[in-house]
Protein backbone atom coordinates (compact mmCIF):
# COMPACT_ATOMS: atom_id res chain seq x y z
CA UNK A 1 0.00 0.00 0.00
CA UNK A 2 1.16 3.81 0.12
CA UNK A 3 3.12 3.34 3.20
CA UNK A 4 5.37 0.65 0.98
CA UNK A 5 7.46 3.64 -0.05
CA UNK A 6 8.76 4.32 3.38
CA UNK A 7 9.43 0.88 3.61
CA UNK A 8 12.95 0.32 4.51
CA UNK A 9 13.14 -3.10 2.61
CA UNK A 10 12.58 -1.77 -1.11
CA UNK A 11 15.41 -0.83 -3.12
CA UNK A 12 14.54 2.47 -4.41
CA UNK A 13 17.50 3.24 -5.98
CA UNK A 14 17.46 4.05 -9.96
CA UNK A 15 19.41 1.80 -12.33
CA UNK A 16 22.44 3.53 -14.70
CA UNK A 17 20.84 2.48 -17.42
CA UNK A 18 17.18 4.50 -16.39
CA UNK A 19 19.94 7.39 -14.80
CA UNK A 20 21.27 8.01 -18.69
CA UNK A 21 17.95 8.53 -20.32
CA UNK A 22 14.20 9.76 -20.09
CA UNK A 23 12.85 7.85 -22.42
CA UNK A 24 10.26 5.59 -22.08
CA UNK A 25 10.30 3.23 -24.87
CA UNK A 26 11.12 0.67 -23.09
CA UNK A 27 7.95 0.82 -20.80
CA UNK A 28 5.97 1.21 -24.20
CA UNK A 29 7.41 -1.66 -25.40
CA UNK A 30 6.30 -3.76 -22.37
CA UNK A 31 3.15 -2.22 -22.66
CA UNK A 32 3.06 -3.20 -26.45
CA UNK A 33 3.66 -7.19 -25.88
CA UNK A 34 0.69 -7.71 -23.57
CA UNK A 35 -1.66 -5.61 -25.60
CA UNK A 36 -0.75 -7.33 -28.91
CA UNK A 37 -0.58 -10.36 -26.67
CA UNK A 38 -4.04 -10.37 -26.10
CA UNK A 39 -5.22 -9.16 -29.23
CA UNK A 40 -3.15 -12.22 -30.89
CA UNK A 41 -4.62 -14.68 -29.21
CA UNK A 42 -8.47 -13.84 -30.15
CA UNK A 43 -6.92 -13.08 -33.97
CA UNK A 44 -4.61 -16.07 -33.97
CA UNK A 45 -6.53 -18.98 -31.76
CA UNK A 46 -9.76 -17.68 -34.43
CA UNK A 47 -7.35 -18.19 -37.30
CA UNK A 48 -5.91 -22.01 -36.24
CA UNK A 49 -9.62 -22.82 -35.31
CA UNK A 50 -10.96 -21.99 -38.81
CA UNK A 51 -6.84 -23.08 -40.98
CA UNK A 52 -5.81 -25.86 -39.19
CA UNK A 53 -9.47 -27.56 -37.35
CA UNK A 54 -12.58 -27.27 -39.08
CA UNK A 55 -13.42 -28.96 -42.92
CA UNK A 56 -10.34 -30.93 -42.86
CA UNK A 57 -7.94 -27.97 -41.97
CA UNK A 58 -4.87 -27.03 -43.84
CA UNK A 59 -5.88 -30.37 -46.05
CA UNK A 60 -8.50 -27.87 -47.97
CA UNK A 61 -6.68 -24.87 -48.40
CA UNK A 62 -5.39 -23.94 -51.95
CA UNK A 63 -5.30 -20.91 -54.40
CA UNK A 64 -9.54 -21.04 -54.48
CA UNK A 65 -9.93 -20.92 -51.29
CA UNK A 66 -8.16 -18.04 -50.95
CA UNK A 67 -10.01 -16.49 -53.55
CA UNK A 68 -12.91 -17.18 -51.97
CA UNK A 69 -11.35 -15.98 -47.88
CA UNK A 70 -9.71 -12.56 -50.00
CA UNK A 71 -13.12 -11.68 -51.73
CA UNK A 72 -13.77 -8.97 -49.01
CA UNK A 73 -11.87 -6.86 -46.80
CA UNK A 74 -12.83 -8.63 -43.33
CA UNK A 75 -10.74 -11.71 -43.66
CA UNK A 76 -8.04 -9.16 -45.71
CA UNK A 77 -8.29 -6.57 -42.23
CA UNK A 78 -8.01 -9.79 -40.15
CA UNK A 79 -4.92 -11.14 -41.55
CA UNK A 80 -3.15 -7.85 -42.04
CA UNK A 81 -3.70 -7.15 -38.32
CA UNK A 82 -2.31 -10.35 -37.65
CA UNK A 83 0.91 -10.03 -39.68
CA UNK A 84 1.64 -6.68 -38.39
CA UNK A 85 1.00 -7.38 -34.47
CA UNK A 86 2.55 -10.99 -34.74
CA UNK A 87 5.83 -9.65 -36.44
CA UNK A 88 6.17 -6.98 -34.46
CA UNK A 89 5.20 -8.61 -31.03
CA UNK A 90 7.94 -11.43 -32.51
CA UNK A 91 10.26 -9.06 -33.24
CA UNK A 92 10.21 -7.33 -29.96
CA UNK A 93 10.43 -10.46 -28.50
CA UNK A 94 13.16 -11.46 -30.32
CA UNK A 95 14.96 -7.74 -29.80
CA UNK A 96 14.84 -9.40 -26.01
CA UNK A 97 16.52 -12.38 -26.50
CA UNK A 98 19.54 -11.08 -28.57
CA UNK A 99 19.89 -8.60 -25.53
CA UNK A 100 20.14 -11.15 -23.20
CA UNK A 101 22.86 -13.03 -25.13
CA UNK A 102 24.44 -11.45 -27.77
CA UNK A 103 27.04 -9.67 -25.57
CA UNK A 104 29.97 -8.40 -28.10
CA UNK A 105 28.79 -5.00 -28.88
CA UNK A 106 29.22 -5.93 -32.73
CA UNK A 107 27.55 -9.13 -32.83
CA UNK A 108 24.55 -7.57 -31.08
CA UNK A 109 24.86 -4.82 -34.04
CA UNK A 110 24.80 -6.75 -36.08
CA UNK A 111 21.94 -9.45 -34.55
CA UNK A 112 19.43 -6.16 -34.43
CA UNK A 113 20.36 -5.28 -37.79
CA UNK A 114 19.43 -8.82 -39.01
CA UNK A 115 16.24 -9.00 -36.93
CA UNK A 116 14.71 -5.12 -38.43
CA UNK A 117 15.57 -5.97 -41.74
CA UNK A 118 13.60 -9.39 -41.53
CA UNK A 119 10.66 -7.89 -39.81
CA UNK A 120 10.27 -5.07 -42.39
CA UNK A 121 10.40 -7.41 -45.29
CA UNK A 122 7.86 -9.71 -43.40
CA UNK A 123 5.71 -6.62 -42.82
CA UNK A 124 6.31 -5.34 -46.55
CA UNK A 125 5.89 -8.45 -48.02
CA UNK A 126 2.63 -9.34 -46.95
CA UNK A 127 1.31 -6.36 -46.73
CA UNK A 128 2.00 -6.27 -50.58
CA UNK A 129 0.31 -9.56 -51.08
CA UNK A 130 -2.76 -9.04 -49.15
CA UNK A 131 -3.44 -5.72 -50.59
CA UNK A 132 -2.20 -7.24 -54.51
CA UNK A 133 -4.25 -10.04 -54.60
CA UNK A 134 -6.91 -9.67 -56.77
CA UNK A 135 -10.01 -11.67 -56.93
CA UNK A 136 -10.13 -10.47 -61.00
CA UNK A 137 -7.44 -13.79 -61.24
CA UNK A 138 -9.84 -16.58 -59.40
CA UNK A 139 -12.94 -15.78 -62.28
CA UNK A 140 -14.18 -19.08 -63.28
CA UNK A 141 -10.90 -21.64 -63.02
CA UNK A 142 -11.51 -24.28 -65.06
CA UNK B 1 -4.16 -5.21 4.17
CA UNK B 2 -1.44 -8.48 5.08
CA UNK B 3 1.30 -8.15 3.23
CA UNK B 4 2.37 -11.33 1.38
CA UNK B 5 5.10 -13.53 2.17
CA UNK B 6 7.79 -13.42 -0.13
CA UNK B 7 8.86 -16.52 -0.95
CA UNK B 8 11.62 -17.74 -2.92
CA UNK B 9 11.46 -21.51 -5.15
CA UNK B 10 14.51 -23.69 -4.94
CA UNK B 11 16.34 -20.24 -4.93
CA UNK B 12 19.75 -21.62 -3.90
CA UNK B 13 22.01 -20.07 -6.10
CA UNK B 14 25.91 -20.35 -5.22
CA UNK B 15 26.87 -17.23 -3.41
CA UNK B 16 29.93 -15.98 -1.42
CA UNK B 17 30.26 -19.43 0.18
CA UNK B 18 30.50 -21.81 -2.74
CA UNK B 19 33.55 -23.69 -3.20
CA UNK B 20 35.31 -22.18 -6.22
CA UNK B 21 35.45 -24.43 -9.20
CA UNK B 22 31.91 -25.43 -8.69
CA UNK B 23 29.03 -24.61 -11.11
CA UNK B 24 26.25 -23.44 -9.46
CA UNK B 25 22.94 -23.75 -11.23
CA UNK B 26 19.91 -21.13 -10.48
CA UNK B 27 17.23 -23.72 -9.63
CA UNK B 28 13.90 -21.45 -10.43
CA UNK B 29 11.28 -24.29 -9.89
CA UNK B 30 8.42 -24.46 -12.16
CA UNK B 31 8.36 -20.40 -12.75
CA UNK B 32 11.74 -20.81 -15.09
CA UNK B 33 10.50 -23.72 -16.66
CA UNK B 34 7.70 -21.48 -17.96
CA UNK B 35 10.14 -18.67 -18.82
CA UNK B 36 11.96 -21.05 -20.90
CA UNK B 37 8.80 -22.68 -22.86
CA UNK B 38 7.88 -19.03 -23.93
CA UNK B 39 11.06 -18.43 -24.91
CA UNK B 40 11.10 -21.57 -27.21
CA UNK B 41 8.12 -21.53 -28.32
CA UNK B 42 8.15 -17.80 -29.08
CA UNK B 43 11.18 -17.98 -31.18
CA UNK B 44 9.53 -20.87 -32.95
CA UNK B 45 6.65 -19.33 -33.72
CA UNK B 46 8.36 -16.27 -34.97
CA UNK B 47 10.67 -18.92 -37.62
CA UNK B 48 7.60 -20.04 -39.09
CA UNK B 49 6.04 -17.16 -39.25
CA UNK B 50 8.83 -15.77 -41.71
CA UNK B 51 7.84 -19.11 -43.71
CA UNK B 52 4.43 -18.33 -43.51
CA UNK B 53 4.81 -15.06 -45.30
CA UNK B 54 6.95 -16.21 -47.74
CA UNK B 55 4.81 -19.06 -48.62
CA UNK B 56 0.97 -16.76 -48.86
CA UNK B 57 2.84 -14.53 -51.03
CA UNK B 58 3.34 -17.21 -53.62
CA UNK B 59 -0.19 -16.72 -54.15
CA UNK B 60 -0.10 -13.04 -56.23
CA UNK B 61 3.03 -14.71 -58.29
CA UNK B 62 1.81 -17.95 -59.49
CA UNK B 63 -1.46 -19.76 -59.02
CA UNK B 64 0.26 -23.21 -59.50
CA UNK B 65 3.07 -22.64 -57.98
CA UNK B 66 1.20 -21.66 -54.98
CA UNK B 67 -0.74 -24.46 -55.12
CA UNK B 68 2.31 -27.04 -55.17
CA UNK B 69 4.09 -25.37 -52.16
CA UNK B 70 0.74 -25.55 -50.45
CA UNK B 71 0.28 -29.45 -51.65
CA UNK B 72 3.61 -30.09 -49.77
CA UNK B 73 1.87 -28.80 -46.45
CA UNK B 74 -0.55 -31.78 -46.99
CA UNK B 75 1.71 -34.71 -46.17
CA UNK B 76 1.87 -36.33 -42.80
CA UNK B 77 5.47 -34.84 -41.81
CA UNK B 78 4.04 -31.59 -42.12
CA UNK B 79 0.99 -32.14 -40.75
CA UNK B 80 3.20 -33.15 -37.38
CA UNK B 81 4.99 -30.59 -37.74
CA UNK B 82 1.94 -28.44 -37.81
CA UNK B 83 0.92 -30.07 -34.90
CA UNK B 84 3.57 -28.87 -33.13
CA UNK B 85 3.16 -25.37 -34.14
CA UNK B 86 -0.54 -25.29 -32.57
CA UNK B 87 0.51 -26.70 -29.73
CA UNK B 88 3.83 -24.13 -29.24
CA UNK B 89 1.03 -21.35 -30.30
CA UNK B 90 -1.29 -22.81 -27.66
CA UNK B 91 1.10 -23.08 -24.74
CA UNK B 92 2.59 -19.19 -25.80
CA UNK B 93 -1.10 -17.69 -25.65
CA UNK B 94 -1.67 -18.92 -22.54
CA UNK B 95 0.98 -18.53 -20.31
CA UNK B 96 1.47 -14.85 -22.02
CA UNK B 97 -2.01 -14.43 -20.44
CA UNK B 98 -0.96 -15.96 -17.26
CA UNK B 99 1.95 -12.78 -17.33
CA UNK B 100 -0.67 -10.05 -18.53
CA UNK B 101 -2.55 -11.27 -15.22
CA UNK B 102 0.30 -11.58 -13.05
CA UNK B 103 0.93 -7.62 -14.14
CA UNK B 104 -2.58 -6.01 -14.55
CA UNK B 105 -4.91 -7.84 -12.40
CA UNK B 106 -4.17 -6.71 -8.55
CA UNK B 107 -4.75 -10.26 -7.58
CA UNK B 108 -2.60 -11.48 -10.04
CA UNK B 109 0.86 -12.26 -8.04
CA UNK B 110 -0.79 -13.54 -5.41
CA UNK B 111 -3.39 -16.09 -7.42
CA UNK B 112 -0.16 -17.18 -9.53
CA UNK B 113 -0.17 -20.68 -8.32
CA UNK B 114 -3.71 -21.26 -9.03
CA UNK B 115 -3.46 -19.54 -12.47
CA UNK B 116 -0.14 -21.68 -13.24
CA UNK B 117 -2.66 -24.87 -12.83
CA UNK B 118 -5.44 -23.54 -14.63
CA UNK B 119 -3.01 -22.49 -17.47
CA UNK B 120 -1.71 -25.85 -17.83
CA UNK B 121 -5.15 -27.76 -17.13
CA UNK B 122 -6.08 -26.02 -20.38
CA UNK B 123 -3.24 -26.42 -22.38
CA UNK B 124 -3.62 -30.00 -22.07
CA UNK B 125 -7.83 -29.40 -23.11
CA UNK B 126 -6.99 -27.51 -25.67
CA UNK B 127 -3.76 -28.76 -27.24
CA UNK B 128 -5.75 -32.63 -27.34
CA UNK B 129 -8.99 -30.31 -28.69
CA UNK B 130 -6.58 -29.33 -31.31
CA UNK B 131 -4.56 -32.71 -32.23
CA UNK B 132 -6.85 -34.95 -32.35
CA UNK B 133 -9.25 -33.99 -35.02
CA UNK B 134 -5.72 -32.70 -37.12
CA UNK B 135 -4.61 -36.51 -36.63
CA UNK B 136 -8.03 -37.67 -37.43
CA UNK B 137 -7.86 -35.83 -41.13
CA UNK B 138 -3.86 -36.45 -41.22
CA UNK B 139 -4.91 -40.62 -40.76
CA UNK B 140 -7.95 -40.12 -43.42
CA UNK B 141 -5.53 -38.47 -45.91
CA UNK B 142 -3.15 -41.25 -45.63
CA UNK B 143 -5.70 -43.77 -46.15
CA UNK B 144 -7.13 -41.81 -48.98
CA UNK B 145 -3.33 -40.91 -50.72
CA UNK B 146 -0.48 -43.12 -49.04
CA UNK B 147 2.09 -41.74 -47.55
CA UNK B 148 3.71 -39.11 -49.69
Amino acid sequence: MATSIQNPEIDTRVSPARQRTTSNAEFYSWVFMRVSGILLIGLIFTHIGIMHLIEGGVGRVNFAFVCGRWSGPFWQTWDWAQLFLATLHGANGMRWIIRDYVRSPQRRFWSMTLLYVVATFMIVLGTITIVTFSPIDCAPSS
Amino acid sequence: MAQATPTVRGGTHGGAGQPRGKVSFYRGGEGMVTWVLHRVTGVAIFAFLFAHVLDTSLVVVDEGLYNGVIETYHSPVIRLLEMGLVVAVLYHGLNGLRITLIDFWSQGAARNTMMMRVQHVLFVVLSLGAVIPMGLATIQEITENGII
